[in-house]
């Protein structure tokens, strides 16, 4: 059947392997912080974050809403933030990218990035003003961070839409 | 482009209900983490069991990796070391020679200093070495400064006890479980190291700024003028860090409130030490100990 020209008709035109490799792509993201250098200022962007985000612009219907709170949680449990704020953040800036998908009826990349650089500002700028006193000198640091993260997103983006190996032979 | 597929459930009322309803987990979940939050906020340690059980499963990963790194650092070294061996060991010798001299001169001085000591009847704590281990990984996403150590409750760590490197203070033990510890820096925000400075022993404050400097902050009423190069080096007041422990060099001159590169860093490819807490806390301390001899 496989050299019929039909062999692909009535097939979901999505990957079946994208519902186990999302969850877990994006722990491994969160786990990136396990990379043996011992940092002295936060400088790392937020790889679980982003790979969230990624997998969030790249298929809207492959997470259920309440995904990022779980996945937030991991995050928590391994970055160093005080728990819960991963919870937070992600799900709040998961919610509010689904209200704007309402919104937004044409779609492109610089608009997913932008929704991206607005999500990442968000819970990284969130999750200093929780985790750091007000009085701590982050803020230019975290500037850098929140820049060379935001500059980062194409490239998870593409590495997303591999993992996800849509319009390949399944 | 048009929008990729939506959740849109269509006109199916399950689907509807469906999706309704994950939404308002998620707002749950989302409040939950709030909830969380604020508890972490107003206690830190709460959820350090939850956190050790992770870090149990995580550790040995960031140890394979640091190992790797370790090793993979190390070769440039140990090839020049293999070419440069035999000259070195002839330098060595002769160096010993020379220093045989110095040696046998510290030991009697350290010999008459025991003995003068003892007859003052001062009460030495000496700070004794818990367990030497690796920091393997940090919080390098975080605005906090954590680092966690490849050794636990099993080696002996408790929460509380100084961690040291080899030039310096890194930090202490804020979180334990069976075989990791986590470690808060001295470069954290929260961070406070109480410090004198190493010239005329004035008393000052260490405190984190958690971008890899320290803030010096003078103890003393009087005003106080900090020189770029004054070394501060711990107190022991307080009672968790033991004294004489190197901290940091102030980088610019500047009156009651000066910047600071720390000695030690994190990020060293040698062993961090664990210490004993220096002065444990008064129910811990044993009656005969206390009483002068």
């Amino acid at each position: 059947m496989s050299g019929s020209p039909f062999a692909g008709l009535g097939k979901p035109d999505v990957s079946a392997r994208a519902n186990w490799l999302a969850p877990l792509s994006i722990v491994i993201g969160s786990l990136v912080t396990l990379v043996p250098f011992k940092m002295s200022f936060p400088i790392l962007p937020p790889f679980g974050l982003m790979m969230l985000l990624a997998w969030r612009l790249h298929r809207p219907d492959l997470l259920k809403p309440w995904a990022p709170v779980l996945l937030g949680l991991a995050d928590d449990l391994v970055s160093g933030q005080p728990l819960g704020s991963g919870m937070l953040f992600w799900t709040v800036s998961c919610i509010l990218i689904d209200v704007l998908d309402n919104r937004i009826v044409w779609r492109d990349f610089f608009q997913d990035w932008l929704l991206a650089g607005g999500a990442i500002g968000f819970c990284l700028i969130g999750g200093r003003l929780v985790a750091a006193p007000l009085t701590a000198h982050v803020d230019t640091v975290l500037l850098v961070q929140v820049l060379i993260s935001i500059a980062l997103f194409p490239v998870l983006s593409r590495l997303v839409a591999r993992l996800d190996g849509k319009g390949r032979a399944r | 482009m048009a929008p990729p597929p939506n959740r849109r459930p269509g006109f199916s009322r399950r689907a509807q209900y469906g999706l309704f309803i994950s939404y308002v987990v998620a707002v749950g979940g989302a409040l939950v983490g709030a909830c969380l939050l604020l508890l972490s906020t107003f206690n830190p340690p709460a959820f350090a069991a939850v956190r050790g059980f992770f870090s149990e499963i995580v550790t040995p990963i960031a140890s394979g990796l640091d190992w790797t790194r370790r090793g993979v650092s190390g070769i440039p070294g140990g090839i020049a070391s293999y070419f440069g061996v035999r000259s070195e060991n002839a330098a060595l010798r002769a160096q010993v020679e020379r220093d045989r001299a110095l040696v046998d001169q510290a030991r009697a001085i350290t010999n008459e200093n025991r003995r003068l000591r003892a007859m003052l009847r001062l009460r030495d704590r000496t700070a004794e070495p818990v367990v030497a281990a690796r920091l393997v990984y940090s919080s390098a996403s975080s605005t906090r400064r954590f680092a966690v150590l490849n050794a636990g409750s099993w080696q002996g760590v408790r929460t509380g006890m100084p961690v040291r490197g080899p030039n310096g203070l890194i930090g202490r033990v804020v979180e334990v479980s069976p075989n990791t510890a986590r470690v808060l820096l001295i470069l954290d925000p929260e961070s406070i190291v109480p410090v004198r400075r190493v010239r005329d022993g004035l008393p000052a404050i260490a405190a984190g700024r958690g971008d890899g400097l320290l803030e010096i902050r003078s103890a003393s009423a009087a005003q106080a003028q900090f020189e770029a190069g004054d070394a501060f080096v711990t107190s022991g007041v307080g009672g968790v860090f033991p004294p004489n422990i190197a901290v940091g060099r102030v980088s610019r001159r500047a009156r009651d409130l000066a910047e600071a590169a720390p000695l030690a860093s994190p990020d060293t490819l040698d062993f961090a030490l664990v210490q004993q807490m220096f002065l444990p806390e008064a129910g811990q301390v044993r009656a005969p100990e206390a009483a002068p001899r």
